[in-house]
Parts: structure tokens; C-alpha cells; sequence
């Protein structure tokens, strides 16, 4: 017993010494583990949430506000028709396993990316590309088929990083990148570590060494931040713990907004909500500050149509579709349903979802529509709802940036058909003037705000709790990204 | 009558009648949610304070009371009707390979710890209070199908059988008029116990999201749902804690007290 004391004692007198010491470290927790380790093959957040910017990077990149900044690409130069880029490669950038960064790792993953064999998730991305060509090792020219006003904004993408040829085979366990940080470690279902990369082409981040752990039930992640097991969460699940944390000197909580824009999503397909009048009383039916209040804890800004509400160009159609139930009841009516109707409502696991969907459900009801719940697993939701578009209702948060054009896609699983719409976003992926690409953008989120696609909720917000002295996180979540770059502790 | 049978009806009648008065009254209605209103601590207008989406806590308890019973009222009502005319056959023909099947598949279904069966049924036929019913069910079998073979085999070996048997009475009549009626008492007693594991079973898979889905109030999703609030508003867990706590203890103890009371060698011993 006593021995065993005095081991205690030393070892903590040890992790008091290497915790003084160690100020180069950090433990970062998120909520999902990723799947694997591909950003070019895999769909999941998760990937990029932890190798974006960190282990791999693109020819441009998303800085902490959303601006689209240098990545590999060093400069650029478009063509007076807007068809070729020609792109000026960073001098002297390896990858991890120690192969050179050049031209032709670019062309090696365009073309992948855009093969009609890819496993991209986001092939929409690369689909105006013609042609890459070569020029010599650090230049390299992008041909598309038309002016495409977002191409530098879609090759920031983290499913548009640059990989090589050498290591693509064993990329989804051992990704090998050109970023400031190295993968060294994956203990499934428990934390993936990373570590400086001494070789890295730019300025070093002070960090040099980096843990991300996985902990994705709300009252385990208030327990490890608590405990100060975690160095910081990003994306803390749990809104209604936030105040506790602000109110302890010992950390520090920012809020900050996400591409999320929450919908309740709606299968345009499925009667009755192949109805426009069904969906518009579904609309007019949720009350989004309640849903706020009562699933995010005040967390969130209301929606009118599927665009973020910090974009420049975002419309703001709340007034198309305010809160009132007896609108909601006459339109009902209207569309042949005087006693409403039962549907189901596939909750994935956010208490986004969860919560936000006993709100909905009671809203729903008072209007005379029935809803069966269904909570899902992530797994369960991709197949049942994404896949196989097997629902009536769902709640999910759309992460991605600009996401505008998954409504021109018949397919995806809400399954919106309307052929002026996508044309609207043909004209608008080939117009390239800033202000027509406004008012186009404008007339779509009216289009989508009118047509009563989805019941658009709120724009989702991230909220990071960190101990109080460190600097650097990302407050926002342009893209799902915890970008260790420009992490540091203060003392 | 012991203080424990006293003590543990008057809680479980307490709980009895408040499920029983939530399908005339409850205090709010907890379908129309209320979220400005939320986490109130006990006050005039709810006595048991609100929870996170403004609902009633007290109107909460008692529709939850009416799930937890109806859930392990069916459950044991299940494992009766089955295990005990089971557990029959099984003593009627004691020695065959009858009694030998139904006794070893009843021990396969022992092997595999309840709830763990309770979740595997929901896992794969789906979240629902009558999943949650038919998996407390199924585990109810066994218990009763031992019990009465176990109870019954002795009462085999009695004179009155015997003459039961020499009037030319079958097999499936002795059982019915002879041997079930001097087993109730026990089956009484082993039904409270049951019940009241029932109730926790059905609190346990509610709260990890495999019982009665919401609207349905349940016990154990209010527990679940006051988690992350426990340092902010600690009578949103507590309530629905002690809810179980004292269901269960009174079932407990009605089900010793109904023990004592009914064996006839304890009373014996008593007097």
C-alpha cells in the first residue's frame, strides 16, 4: 500500500512537471469519429473536421472567416475568357512520406477527383473541368468548359486537397498530406493523434503535437471538459451547459455561426407533400424561435430559405413564411386535408434533431398533422432517409458551404424536381459578374422560399469551449474544419 | 399484516391512482409544449416545476406512470400466460422429453442477460413501447415457466392428487383444478417482484431511447432528457428518479409483504 502511495505521488509530481512544460500540446475533442481518413472519397465532416488545413491542403483554402486564401497554389493567373487557370505552385513542398509536391500531383488529383469512376463526394465540384495540363513542375493549367464564377471557391473544398499517387493506396488509414501536421496514429473508436511536421513548406505552427477524441454524448462531453480531460471541444453538443462554462474563469466558450442552415426536410415526392399547399401549411405551422429557445437553448438564427444568413448575398424570406397556425389550418383545408394527416419524422442524433423534433411534432399537431417519431442512429439515417428517401419528415443540418445547388438535383433525397430552378443554377455556375451572380443567387433563395421546398429553421451555430489560454481556434466553421495552424497556448 | 405490505401498497396504490386519474385529468396538457416557460423549479402554478420544452413535471409523472404499469402490467401478463401453463406441462410430464425441451429452451432464454435480449428485440424490430412490452415479455417466461414447475412438482406427490388421479381425472384437469390454484399465492408474489422489474426495465430502455417514443411520457426519457441538465435544473432528473425509486420500493415491499402474509408455513412459524 505504501509503495503504491509513493508511485502515485511521483507520477503526479511527473504529470505536474510535463504539464508545466508541455504547453505544445493540445487534446481537441469533436463529436464523430471519421469513417476513415479519405477527404477525397469519403462524405463524412468528420474528415475534414480533422485533417483539413492540419494534414492536407488544396490549391486554395478557407481561412477562419470564410475567405478563400493561397494554399498550395502560390498565385494564379485567369484567362481574359474565364476558361483557364493557370496556377503557381508553392516552391518546395513535400509530402509527408517525403515525395515532392509537384504539377503533376495536381493533375493526379483533379483527375481522380473527376473521373467517372471517382468516389468523390462532391464530383459537382470538378465537373466543369476539361482538361489539366501540365505546364512544367510548378505550374499547372486548369481548361473548364464554361466561366465558372466559384472554381477558386470549390478547389478550397477539403474533397478537393491535393494527395499523390505514391500514397493513394492506403489513404483512408494512413493519409499522407502536404499540411503542417503529420498523422501518426488512429485508435479507433478512441482518439487519432497527429504531430509537427518539421519538413512543412510554410511557417511552422507552434503546436507539436495534437490529440482529437470522439466523444459524441452531450453529458460525457460536459463531463471531459469539466474534468479538463479535453483541451478544447469544438462543436459542444450540448447548448444548455454553455453558461456554466462561461461563468468558470478556467475556460473560455465561442460561439460562433456554421454553413449549417437546419432544415426540416420534406420528400417533395411522397404525397401529400408533393402538395405546395401542404408544404406551405407545414411552414407556416413551426414556430422557429421556440425551436431556438427550446432545442438549442437560444443558439441560432432563424432561416427563410436555404442560405446563410452571414452571407452577403443571403435574402431574407422569413416573412414569407411566418408563424401562424390558423394560416397553417386554413391552407390545410385548402389542399384537401381539413383533418390533417399522419406522417413519420426520422430524427437523426443531434439534439438539434432530437429535441428540435418533439418541438416540431407538438407544432405540427396543433395544425392537425400527426407525426409518427423515429429516432435513427447516423448509419440508420444515410440508408433509411439519404439513401433510400424512405421518410415524410426529417430534421438535418446542411453543413456544407453553399450548398444552394443540391436543390437542383432531383435525386438528392428530398427530391425537389423543378426545371427552372435548375436552370437558374446552370446559368448561375456559368456567370462569373459578382453582382448578376447576387441577383441570381437572390432569385433562387426566393424560388426555394416560395416553393415551400423544406421548413428552413435556423442557421445552425458551433460552439467551442476551450481552456482560457488558448488562442487561435476557429470561431466560425466556414467549412467543418479545426485548423490547429494558428493554435497556441498564451502562457 | 406487516408494516412492509401496509407501506409498500399505499406507494404503489399512490402511483396506481395517479396513472388512473391521468386518463381523465392531468394538472397541463403535456402534448402542447411551452418553451418560455421552461425549466421553472416547483412553483404554485406546476407543482413539480417544468422541464426543458415547459411541460408540467407533476402531468409528466403521471402519464408516465400510466406507461410504466401498462408496459409492465402487459410484460408480466405476458410471461404469465405463457410461462405458467409451460412451466405445467412441464410438471405433468415430469422425466419426458417434454419437460426436458421446455426446460432447457427456458434456460437458453436465461442465459442472455435480460436487457440485453430487451434491446436486442428493439434493435431489430424498432424503437416502441410494445417492442419494449413484448421484450420484458419474453423474459418474464422463463422465470414463471421454472417457478411453477418448481412449485408444482411437490403438490404432484400429494395424497389428494393421487385420489384426483384414481377418479380418472386428466392430466391437463389436475393441473387447472388442483395444482394452480395452490400455487396462486406464490405466482402473486413472483407478479409483484416481476412488475416491479418491469417497470425498471422499461425506465432503462426508455432511457436509452429503445422504449416508448416521445410524445409518450416515460419515466426513464425524462431522466435521459434531464441529463445534461442536471447542474442547472436538478429537479428535472430527480423528480422522475425518485418516481422510480419509490414505484419500485413500494412493489418490493408489498411483494415481501405479500410473501409473509400468503406462505402458510411462514404464517405458521408467526403464530
Amino acid at each position: 500500500m505504501h509503495h503504491i502511495k509513493t508511485l502515485a505521488a511521483s507520477t503526479a509530481i511527473v504529470l505536474c512537471a510535463s504539464a508545466a512544460l508541455a504547453q505544445d500540446s493540445i487534446t481537441v475533442a469533436i463529436q464523430l469519429e471519421p469513417p476513415n481518413l479519405d477527404p477525397t472519397g469519403g462524405a463524412a465532416q468528420a474528415i475534414d473536421s480533422v485533417l483539413y488545413a492540419n494534414v492536407f491542403e488544396g490549391l486554395t483554402r478557407f481561412d477562419a472567416d470564410g475567405a478563400i486564401i493561397r494554399g498550395l497554389a502560390q498565385s494564379w493567373d485567369i484567362s481574359d475568357d474565364g476558361l483557364v487557370y493557370t496556377f503557381n505552385l508553392a516552391a518546395g513542398v513535400t509530402f509527408h512520406d517525403g515525395t515532392t509536391m509537384d504539377a503533376e500531383d495536381v493533375k493526379f488529383s483533379l483527375d481522380r477527383a473527376r473521373a467517372e469512376d471517382s468516389t468523390n463526394a462532391q464530383k459537382g465540384l470538378f465537373a466543369g473541368i476539361t482538361d489539366v495540363t501540365v505546364v512544367d513542375p510548378l505550374t499547372v493549367q486548369v481548361t473548364l468548359d464554361q466561366p465558372n464564377g466559384s472554381f477558386l471557391f470549390n478547389m478550397a473544398w477539403g474533397d478537393a486537397v491535393i494527395v499523390a499517387p505514391e500514397s493513394i493506396e492506403n489513404i483512408a488509414s494512413n493519409p499522407i498530406g502536404t499540411g503542417p501536421f503529420t498523422f501518426t496514429d488512429w485508435v479507433q473508436g478512441d482518439r487519432l493523434e497527429l504531430t509537427r511536421n518539421d519538413a512543412y513548406w510554410g511557417a511552422a505552427p507552434a503546436l507539436a503535437n495534437a490529440t482529437f477524441r470522439f466523444i459524441s454524448d452531450p453529458t460525457a462531453a460536459f463531463a471531459a471538459v469539466m474534468a479538463e480531460d479535453v483541451d478544447a471541444f469544438v462543436g459542444f453538443p450540448a447548448p444548455e451547459n454553455l453558461p456554466q462554462f462561461e461563468a468558470d474563469p478556467r475556460f473560455q466558450v465561442l460561439v460562433g455561426n456554421t454553413e449549417g442552415e437546419t432544415i426540416l426536410s420534406i420528400n417533395n415526392q411522397m404525397p401529400p407533400f408533393d402538395n405546395v399547399l401542404v408544404r406551405a401549411a407545414v411552414a407556416s405551422a413551426i414556430d422557429r424561435q421556440a425551436i431556438i429557445n427550446g432545442a438549442m437553448f437560444g443558439l441560432g438564427t432563424p432561416i427563410g430559405t436555404h442560405f446563410a444568413p452571414h452571407n452577403p448575398d443571403y435574402v431574407d424570406l422569413l416573412s414569407n413564411s411566418p408563424h401562424n397556425p390558423d394560416v397553417a389550418r386554413a391552407l390545410l383545408a385548402v389542399a384537401g386535408f381539413p383533418d390533417g394527416f399522419t406522417t413519420t419524422l426520422k430524427l437523426p442524433p443531434p439534439s438539434y434533431a432530437r429535441r428540435g423534433g418533439e418541438i416540431i411534432a407538438s407544432q405540427l399537431r396543433d395544425i392537425g398533422i400527426e407525426t409518427e417519431i423515429t429516432n435513427l442512429e447516423w448509419a440508420q439515417w444515410i440508408e433509411e432517409v439519404f439513401t433510400n428517401k424512405d421518410f415524410g419528415l426529417s430534421i438535418v443540418s446542411h453543413t456544407e458551404p453553399m450548398d444552394i445547388g443540391i436543390y437542383a438535383n432531383p435525386d438528392y433525397y428530398f427530391q425537389y424536381d423543378n426545371p427552372d430552378f435548375q436552370a437558374l443554377m446552370e446559368t448561375l455556375n456559368a456567370t462569373t459578374d459578382p453582382a448578376e451572380r447576387s441577383a441570381l443567387l437572390a432569385q433562387a433563395q426566393t424560388i426555394l422560399s416560395q416553393d415551400y421546398v423544406n421548413g428552413y429553421l435556423f442557421e445552425l451555430a458551433v460552439a467551442t469551449v476551450a481552456k482560457a489560454d488558448i488562442q487561435g481556434l476557429w470561431v466560425n466553421q466556414p467549412t467543418a474544419a479545426v485548423d490547429l495552424t494558428g493554435v497556441s497556448w498564451s502562457n | 399484516m406487516s408494516r412492509n405490505l401496509i407501506i409498500g401498497t399505499a406507494l404503489t396504490l399512490v402511483f396506481i391512482a395517479l396513472a388512473a386519474v391521468s386518463f381523465i385529468w392531468t394538472p397541463a396538457d403535456i402534448e402542447n409544449l411551452d418553451i418560455p416557460n421552461k425549466l421553472q423549479t416547483p412553483n404554485g402554478a406546476n407543482l413539480l416545476g417544468t422541464d426543458h420544452f415547459g411541460r408540467d413535471i407533476l402531468s409528466m409523472i403521471m402519464m408516465g406512470a400510466r406507461t410504466s404499469i401498462a408496459v409492465a402490467l402487459v410484460a408480466v401478463g405476458i410471461g404469465m400466460a405463457i410461462g405458467i401453463p409451460l412451466g405445467l406441462l412441464a410438471a405433468a410430464r415430469h422425466g419426458s422429453l417434454l419437460d426436458e425441451l421446455i426446460m432447457r429452451g427456458n434456460d437458453l432464454v436465461f442465459a442472455f442477460p435480460s436487457l440485453v435480449i430487451a434491446i436486442l428485440i428493439t434493435a431489430v424490430f424498432g424503437a416502441s413501447a410494445v417492442n419494449a412490452i413484448i421484450a420484458i415479455g419474453i423474459f418474464n417466461i422463463p422465470v414463471f415457466a421454472r417457478l411453477t414447475r418448481g412449485a408444482a412438482l411437490p403438490i404432484w406427490e400429494r395424497d389428494f392428487i393421487l385420489a384426483a388421479r384414481v377418479c380418472g381425472k386428466s392430466a391437463a384437469r389436475i393441473s387447472i383444478e388442483h395444482i394452480l390454484p395452490n400455487i396462486t399465492n406464490l405466482m402473486i408474489v413472483q407478479g409483484t417482484i416481476q412488475f416491479s422489474l418491469g417497470i425498471l426495465a422499461e425506465a432503462a430502455l426508455s432511457y436509452i431511447g429503445l422504449g416508448a417514443q416521445p410524445p409518450t411520457a416515460s419515466w426513464g426519457r425524462m431522466l435521459a432528457d434531464a441529463q445534461t441538465l442536471v447542474s442547472i435544473a436538478p429537479h428535472t432528473a430527480l423528480i422522475p428518479g425518485f418516481a422510480i425509486l419509490l414505484m419500485v420500493l413500494g412493489l418490493n415491499l408489498m411483494g415481501d409483504g405479500l410473501r409473509d402474509w400468503l406462505d402458510p408455513r411462514i404464517r405458521v412459524v408467526r403464530t
